[in-house]
């Protein structure tokens, strides 16, 4: 399903000349994560877990390294055929949840639908936060949801286009303990229902070892 | 995608997002269609009434018969004629006699407008579509007055006698003129061979008057003038009733500049709601991203959306402008006898482009740079906004604005000077308030925590601060503009023509009559009036080359050259003049002579400065160079002369006297006792003509007030735009001090430090930013007084407090009201 081969992201620092002031990010990564398969990235802070999965979904570009998701060779696509190729594969969960302020529960959750151009994008998304729990809050603005619901809305987001690969960046960062194990409980169960492949980035280990693998990052590099 | 687009604006408006952006661009819009249709109904007014002026829709004049075929082709195209021959002759009844400016007219005249006849002298009077029988004349209140005659007698004129039957009260084409000034007989062309008074000989003018259907009078217009020939012309509008006019082109200016700050100041406001919105969103741009959409999607998504804002504030825009101008109109409905004329569809356009112009100005920039927002911002905050410069970003919107204030009001200068102050004053403003708070911070370091904890928060952005102190003071200088400044503007012009501006123009006083006149006016309870003295003199020669009519193609030149013209003598420039090129009469020029001359007719003429003129008065000449070309302000109604000369040089010729005064109310016997204590005097009575320009001013002021209430709606925008713009950090702000343990006291104490310094300083930017526009568009553009006002300063800094504590006041309150975990959750 995904597919990293000696990926390397390396950031030059300001005036720097080439090697001596450079930063380097992620070192000769490569991986590959099987359709089904729930795979945590784990890793201290600043280890480099974000920029893997900002990689790994085409939302930046690597310094060296191929990326194939799906058969489909990430970086021979420009900006615009990788956000097609997200389009039709995956579903995000951002730590900061990442919805639009200026639309209810209810069209959030339809934005992705109506993006493609799906005509019956408001059934589809009643029944995706009816599956969330969250039937009752339809009309309900971000604001005014609690950070748990909130990330029920993201997560309903996510899997309304029954997307093949879920990616979960700390999904429960900005989440107390008690909320943010509900959510992982929800996420873990849509990920089972509909067959998804799931890469999740987190520091916590106790919701890492629930993922069937696990893949260690330290200083940018997998360790073991 | 439009149809997703319209989505999106419907709920991006119903989450309050767009709430500053669309009553920016309705303001905008409506004041601009406002102003607009307004103006498009004054202007057909004005061409109607400028037709009742000619009496007709062409109007051809002669100093000979016109041809039949002319004739046939008035008749050949449809269109109405009529004609008159007018000439000044002697008029005699009893033992009276007096010169008299004889009209003899066909049935039918005038073509355009209505005379006006009483029975009576004195007696109420009516429109009149009649024009005297044969072997009778109207005569104007004057005439009857010289003649003592009354309806019914009967007066002399060449060998024939006339019945007087009405008396006449108005003519509708027969302009305001102070000097020669007979007063009027009205009779019939078909009695005139019998006078005797049609002699080849005789200065006779023969008017041809023809109105009918637009197109056939351009062609009847155009045909003729290919065939004018020598003493033939066709008379244009340009210079039809100068004193309505002047006071209709200052209050378009006026409701133009209303209509240009309502625009500048919109595009403010709509530059700030935009950046708000583009802030707001840039998040739910990159989560849109991740959700795999494109980037010319997403462009065209949001530009969809902005269309469809664009065009939907643009028509209530419209709508609203069309109520204000209705408003207005009615406002104006005894201004313009006939009332308004509808407006066409033309300001409609106006108005939409107005609303597009602005909003896509202003709006794509930003949004075009959304485009190079990377995706990457939901997993890392580190990568940031685009880098927005500026002064790039709205140099799309001002260019935008500068092309509409172009095309709106057809004025560079004037919307020069308006986005010039304002430019000026953004630049001039944001070094002032970027230096303040350097100033500030580095003095303002004693005090308690909260003071210093605000000080410093201020000095922690001293850029985005800097920008917020700009948009504010932008907003209190228009608001103080709009009011305080305002106010003396309207005051300054107003007082252009004071309650007891003269009336009465008193002509071909004799130098012996000025001290009994003097006494008479005294007795009858007259302010000693102002008195100029009048040389008749004809001009000869320019750098001592002959002067004469040939060497002018201009008709109006060739009339001017062959009469005399009144020329007075000033040792000081007198009120409602202004030399516009050269100087002034210095000390030399009073000893050795000199000339000023009137503009227009410098212009006309081919005068120049430095021209050596050669006037020929009572057979005696002299000459003296021109040292200054003077403008004239045509709505003071003051007796103005084309040329002044210095005292010396007309000392020696004879000199009737002009005078004016203003009549006592209530005498209405003054004009008669003065005719017949004066008899050989002309009273000319401008009282009417006065009124109804006081009545035009002050209705035109009253219309101006309403369109100002736009540009004051658009300053307050910008006010609460400015504040809002940092609202959201300031949330994000108070929470994290509540997390860190400070209290609601403590939070609002940092807040109201910050704000106080804020204020004040924008304020006092906003007094001083008002007082320079003011103080420039009162000398440059109105050629007004500035009254300079001490209380701005007091009410600039007032308005910039009490602005940001109102703000800080309910900003801090929701800020406080929320729990700060959901505060910092939403912004982070």
């Amino acid at each position: 399903m995904v597919e990293a081969t000696g990926l390397s992201k390396v950031v030059r620092l300001a005036n720097g000349t080439p090697g001596a002031n450079e930063l380097v990010i992620l070192k000769d990564i490569s991986l590959e994560v099987m359709p089904g398969e729930a795979v945590a990235i784990v890793g201290a802070s600043g280890s480099g877990k974000s920029t893997l999965l900002g990689l790994l979904a085409g939302l930046d570009t690597p310094s060296s390294g191929a990326v194939r998701l799906d058969g489909t060779e990430l970086f021979a696509l420009d900006e615009d055929g990788r956000a097609a190729l997200r389009a039709r594969l995956l579903g995000f969960v951002f730590q900061s949840f990442q919805l639009l302020p200026a639309l209810n529960a209810l069209e959030n959750v339809m934005l992705p639908l109506e993006l493609a151009g799906k005509a019956d994008a408001s059934d589809q998304a009643r029944e995706m936060l009816k599956r969330v729990g969250l039937a009752e809050r339809l009309r309900h603005y971000p604001k005014t949801l609690s950070g748990g619901e909130q990330q029920r809305v993201a997560l309903a987001r996510a899997f309304v286009t029954r997307p093949k690969l879920l990616l979960a960046d700390e999904p429960t960062g900005n989440l107390d303990a008690a909320t943010g194990a509900g959510v992982i409980d929800l996420m873990f169960r849509l990920n089972a229902e509909s067959g998804t492949t799931l890469l999740l980035v987190t520091h916590d280990e106790a919701i890492a070892a629930r993922c069937a693998r696990k893949i260690r990052l330290v200083a940018g590099r997998i360790d073991g | 995608m439009p149809r997703l687009a319209l989505r999106m604006l419907l709920r991006d408006w119903r989450a309050g997002e767009l709430r500053v952006l669309a009553l920016a661009l309705v303001l905008a819009v409506g004041s601009v269609a406002s102003v607009a249709f307004f103006a498009d109904r004054v202007r057909q007014a004005l061409t109607r009434d400028a037709h009742q002026v000619l009496g007709a829709d062409v109007l051809l004049t002669a100093d000979h018969p016109w041809s039949a075929e002319l004739r046939d082709a008035v008749a050949r195209l449809g269109l109405a004629r009529a004609e008159s021959t007018t000439f000044v002759s002697m008029a005699r009844a009893g033992d009276e006699a007096i010169l008299a400016a004889v009209k003899a007219v066909t049935p039918g005249y005038p073509l355009r407008g209505k005379l006006r006849t009483a029975a009576q002298l004195y007696a109420p009077d009516a429109d009149t579509s009649e024009v005297p029988d044969p072997g009778s004349a109207w005569l104007d209140e004057r005439m009857m007055t010289a003649l003592k005659v009354r309806a019914g007698d009967t007066i002399e004129l060449g060998r024939s006698r006339f019945r007087v039957a009405r008396v006449l009260t108005l003519e509708p084409d027969r302009g305001v003129s102070f000097m020669n000034f007979a007063p009027r007989i009205l009779m019939r062309v078909e009695d005139l061979p019998a006078t005797g008074l049609v002699q080849p000989q005789s200065r006779i003018n023969y008017q041809l008057l023809a109105a009918g259907e637009r197109a056939a009078i351009a062609r009847f217009e155009q045909w003729a003038r290919a065939r004018l020939g020598r003493g033939e012309r066709v008379d244009s509008l340009e210079n039809a009733r100068p004193e309505v006019r002047a006071g209709l082109d200052r209050a378009q200016s006026f409701l133009g500049l209303a209509a240009m700050l309502s625009v500048v100041l919109s595009a403010v406001a709509i530059g700030l709601g935009t950046r708000r919105y583009v802030e707001r969103h840039l998040d739910g741009y990159a989560a849109m991203r991740c959700m795999g959409a494109t980037q010319p999607q997403l462009f065209a998504l949001f530009a969809w959306e902005f269309l469809a804002l664009a065009l939907l504030a643009s028509a209530a825009g419209c709508a609203l402008g069309f109520l204000v101008q209705n408003l207005v109109a009615w406002w104006l409905a005894r201004l313009v006898p006939g009332g308004l004329p509808q407006p066409g569809p033309a300001p409609l356009a106006q108005g939409a482009a107005t609303g597009l112009s602005l909003l896509l100005g202003f709006a794509l920039p930003p949004l075009l740079q959304l485009k190079e927002m990377p995706a990457l911002r939901v997993i890392r905050r580190d990568v940031g906004a685009p880098q927005q410069s500026a002064v790039a970003v709205y140099i799309v919107g001002f260019a935008a604005v500068f092309a509409l204030m172009r095309w709106q009001a057809g004025e560079v200068k004037l919307a020069g000077y308006v986005l010039g102050g304002f430019g000026v004053s953004f630049a001039v403003f944001a070094a002032l308030a970027y230096g303040a708070l350097r100033a500030v911070g580095r003095f303002g370091r004693a005090g308690g925590v909260s003071w210093r904890y605000g000080l410093a928060n201020l000095m922690r952005r001293p850029r985005a601060n800097a920008v917020q102190i700009v948009a504010i003071a932008v907003g209190i200088a228009a608001v103080l503009l709009l009011t305080l400044i305002r106010a003396d503007l309207l005051d300054a012009w107003r007082g252009r023509l004071p309650p007891d501006a003269p009336d009465r123009f008193l002509v071909n006083i004799q130098p012996e009559q000025r001290a009994p006149l003097a006494d008479f006016l005294e007795r009858n309870g007259v302010k000693p009036p102002q008195t100029f003295a009048m040389v008749r003199a004809r001009l000869v020669s320019v750098n001592g080359k002959a002067v004469s009519a040939e060497d002018y193609a201009d008709e109006r030149a060739k009339r001017q050259i062959e009469r005399e013209f009144n020329m007075s003598y000033f040792a000081a420039l007198p009120t409602d003049n202004r030399v516009e090129e050269g100087s002034w009469f210095g000390p030399n020029d009073l000893e050795g002579g000199a000339l000023s001359v009137e503009h227009w007719l410098a212009e006309r003429l081919g005068i120049r400065l430095g021209d050596r003129l050669e006037f020929l008065a009572a057979g005696r000449s002299f000459s003296a160079p021109v040292t200054s070309v003077r403008k004239l302000e045509w709505d003071s109604m003051r007796p103005n002369f084309f040329f002044i000369a210095t005292p010396k040089l007309l000392e020696g010729f004879p000199a009737s006297y002009v005078a004016s005064f203003h009549a006592p109310p209530g005498d209405a016997g003054l004009t008669l006792r003065l005719s017949q204590a004066f008899p050989n005097l002309t009273v000319v009575d401008v009282g009417v003509v006065l009124r109804q320009v006081q009545a035009v001013m002050d209705q035109l002021i009253g219309a101006v007030q309403v369109v100002f209430l736009f540009a004051l709606a658009a300053g307050v925008l910008v006010l609460y735009a400015a504040l809002l713009a940092t609202q959201d950090e300031r949330t994000h702000e108070a929470a994290v001090m509540r997390a860190l343990g400070a209290s609601r006291a403590q939070v609002l104490a940092a807040q109201r430090a910050e704000f106080a310094v804020l204020g004040t300083i924008a304020g006092l930017l906003g007094s001083l930013g008002a007082t320079a526009i003011g103080w420039t568009l009162a000398t440059r553009i109105f050629e007004l007084d500035f009254v300079w006002s001490g209380w701005i300063w007091l009410a600039g800094p007032a308005l910039g407090l009490i602005a940001v504590v109102l703000n800080a006041w309910v900003g801090a309150r929701a800020a406080l009201a929320r729990p700060p975990m959901s505060a910092l959750r939403e912004v982070v």
